[in-house]
């Protein structure tokens, strides 16, 4: 299949008094179509800035992001959003949130259809009873899933999603989880999701892309994840790969842990390691990029 | 304090008693002096502040215009609560033409930067300009209104000095809307009329209603001065003639009045106000 998605080159800075701060650089990308692509990094390496860039909210810096074989160019109801706070205007109900997005974008249809529509996504989230109160009525997985509706009813181009799932307990996650990707199989939309969880990410996607520590943060490392679909989380976590592939996450977020860290130090306090060995081959399949490293030392996992 | 029962009417009720009885202690008493025939020698005011009408003889004179607080005896000789009526309309209109022109300006004040600047200093200085000041210039606008000429000077006066909470609730309000709603709109593609009524204006009720209740109590305590120097029937028209008839226990009367209609007024605001806070 060919690309659906493409971000290439994408730069974001940002004025700053102490000169222009390059969050982003250089960030090239490409989703094919119907595919749930992962984004995981650490937190402020500029994950929701890429996202926030494909949403149109934030402006881009230099380069640039085709979807569907068009440049974009601001934000607009073909990209469904889910925010880590759901954004519900609190003035409506839960239908009225929904109503709002579909009327906009279902305009031609029928007063009767556009209810339809409402109603299916609500009831599809699971908030058949509930569609008539306002979110602080709400509890948090209810209002998320509110904005997962929203999101869907709009039948977007694309999904973009930034850790849709990060204030919610673990149950409420893996429901929600569940009813993410069942959702997302029925409708075939293409998908691209911030998480810090590695589990949600190889649970969810088909792709997890790691960014590498900002400034000037890009793609460091591609993993596909070739679990079969429709996927179960059981026989997810028991497939012989999957701890392969958790390593291999937690490990790269480990690894920039420690560049992180290292950073501020004065450059000659520290003697120089040796060289990041690759990592090698036979141990990461799947693995296509070949710039890893290992861990330098093996202190406790920061997981 | 430990809390008992019934504070919240007990409490209240004996500041009320300790201030009463502070004002009647301090008002003046007729004395009345006589000579040995028992004919009124001397009749005279005493005590600390002589001419200080005191509980009783406020009750007294006051007693024919809430008993009848509806009747009308002369244009400016009605029972109270007609009194307070009259006000009440002459207010409403100022204060309805305060808001109509107060929540729109708000509005593009909070919008645009530009016109921040460009009105943030006039309403400086207009702001905390008296009504007793605009009185006088909404007569010379109106001087050829003829007989309608003191009401307009009215409006006018309740009106400019009335909408600058509103304005500047509204301007905060709008500015304060969180960027999350206005990204909906923009996600949604929604246009500039929809984003005003299904985003910017509801996220900004509650600020507005703050200005509307600063504005009424404002608007309220305006009536007064604009009633007292037009010469307008009304609680502060006729708290100013009995002024000047030294009558002095229907001073007492009015403010009376005057306080008690402004509070139940702010009540009724905050009510509603607190409405659309939880909305
Ligand atoms: N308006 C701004 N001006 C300057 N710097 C900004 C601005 N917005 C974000 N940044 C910086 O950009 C960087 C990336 O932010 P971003 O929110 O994209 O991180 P993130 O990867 O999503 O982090 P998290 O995982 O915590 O959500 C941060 O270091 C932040 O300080
Ligand atoms: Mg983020």
């Amino acid at each position: 299949m060919s690309d659906y998605v493409e971000l290439s080159n994408l730069t974001k800075t940002y004025p700053t008094p102490k000169g222009p701060a390059v969050i982003v650089k250089d960030f090239n990308l490409r989703i094919k179509k119907g595919e749930f692509v992962t984004l995981i990094g650490h937190s402020g390496c500029g994950k929701s800035t890429v996202l926030s860039m494909l949403a149109g909210l934030n402006e881009i810096t230099d380069g640039g992001i085709i979807l569907a074989g068009k440049e974009l160019a601001g934000p607009g109801p073909d990209r469904g959003i889910v925010f880590q706070s759901p954004c519900l205007l609190p003035w409506m109900t839960a239908f009225e949130n929904v109503m709002l997005g579909v009327e906009q974008v279902f305009f031609t249809a029928s007063k009767e259809e556009r209810r339809q529509i409402v109603e299916y996504y609500l009831t599809v989230v699971g908030l058949g009873d509930a569609m008539h109160k306002k979110p602080a009525e709400l509890s948090q997985g209810m209002r998320q899933r509110v904005g997962i509706a929203r999101a869907f009813a709009l039948k977007p181009k694309m999904l973009l999603l930034d850790e849709p799932f990060g204030m919610l307990d673990s149950l409420t996650r893996y429901e929600l989880q569940q009813v993410l990707i069942e959702l997302w199989r029925k409708n075939k939309i293409t998908a691209l999701m911030v998480t810090h969880d590695v589990d949600e990410a190889l649970f969810l996607s088909d792709r997890v892309i790691c960014m590498t520590d900002g400034p000037e943060a890009e793609v460091g490392d591609i993993l596909e994840v070739n679990f079969p679909r429709p996927r179960e989380r059981k026989a997810v976590m028991e497939h012989p790969d999957y701890y392969k592939f958790r390593e291999h996450l937690i490990e790269f977020l480990e690894i920039h842990a420690h560049k992180k860290h290292a950073k501020p130090a004065a450059p000659t306090a520290v003697p120089p390691g040796p060289p990041p060995s690759p990592v090698s081959p036979s141990k990461l399949s799947t693995l296509d990029s070949d710039q890893i490293g290992k861990p330098l030392k093996s202190e406790t996992a920061p997981v | 304090m430990k809390s008992f029962k019934c504070d919240w009417l007990i409490l209240p009720l004996l500041g009320a008693l300790i201030v009463i009885l502070g004002w009647h202690v301090l008002a003046g008493k007729k004395v009345v002096t006589k000579d040995a025939e028992g004919n009124v020698a001397s009749e005279e005011r005493k005590g600390a502040i002589p001419a200080l009408p005191n509980v009783v003889e406020t009750w007294e004179s006051s007693k024919p215009y809430i008993v009848e607080p509806f009747a009308k005896r002369g244009e400016l000789d009605q029972g109270i609560l007609r009194f307070t009526w009259l006000s009440l309309v002459l207010v409403a209109k100022g204060y309805l033409i305060a808001l109509v022109i107060g929540t729109p300006l708000g509005f593009m004040i909070g919008l645009s930067k530009f016109f921040t600047k460009m009105t943030d200093p006039i309403i400086q200085v207009l702001r905390p300009v008296s009504p007793l000041a605009w009185l006088p210039l909404g007569m010379v606008l109106f001087l050829d209104a003829g007989r309608n000429a003191s009401e307009l000077a009215a409006l006018f006066t309740i009106a400019v000095c009335s909408m600058w909470p509103t304005v500047l609730n509204t301007a905060v309000g709008v500015r304060a809307i969180p960027q999350d709603y206005l990204n909906v709109a923009k996600v949604l593609k929604l246009s500039r009329f929809k984003t005003l009524t299904k985003v910017m204006i509801p996220a900004t009720l509650p600020y507005m209603f703050t200005g509307f209740r600063l504005s009424l109590g404002i608007a309220w305590l305006v009536i007064v001065a604009a009633e007292m120097l037009t010469g307008r029937p009304g609680v502060g028209g006729f708290l100013w003639q009995q002024y000047n008839a030294l009558i002095y226990e229907q001073i007492i009367l009015c403010i009376l009045t005057i306080g008690i209609v402004g509070f139940i007024l702010d009540r009724l605001m905050s009510v509603v106000e607190r409405r659309f806070k939880t909305a």
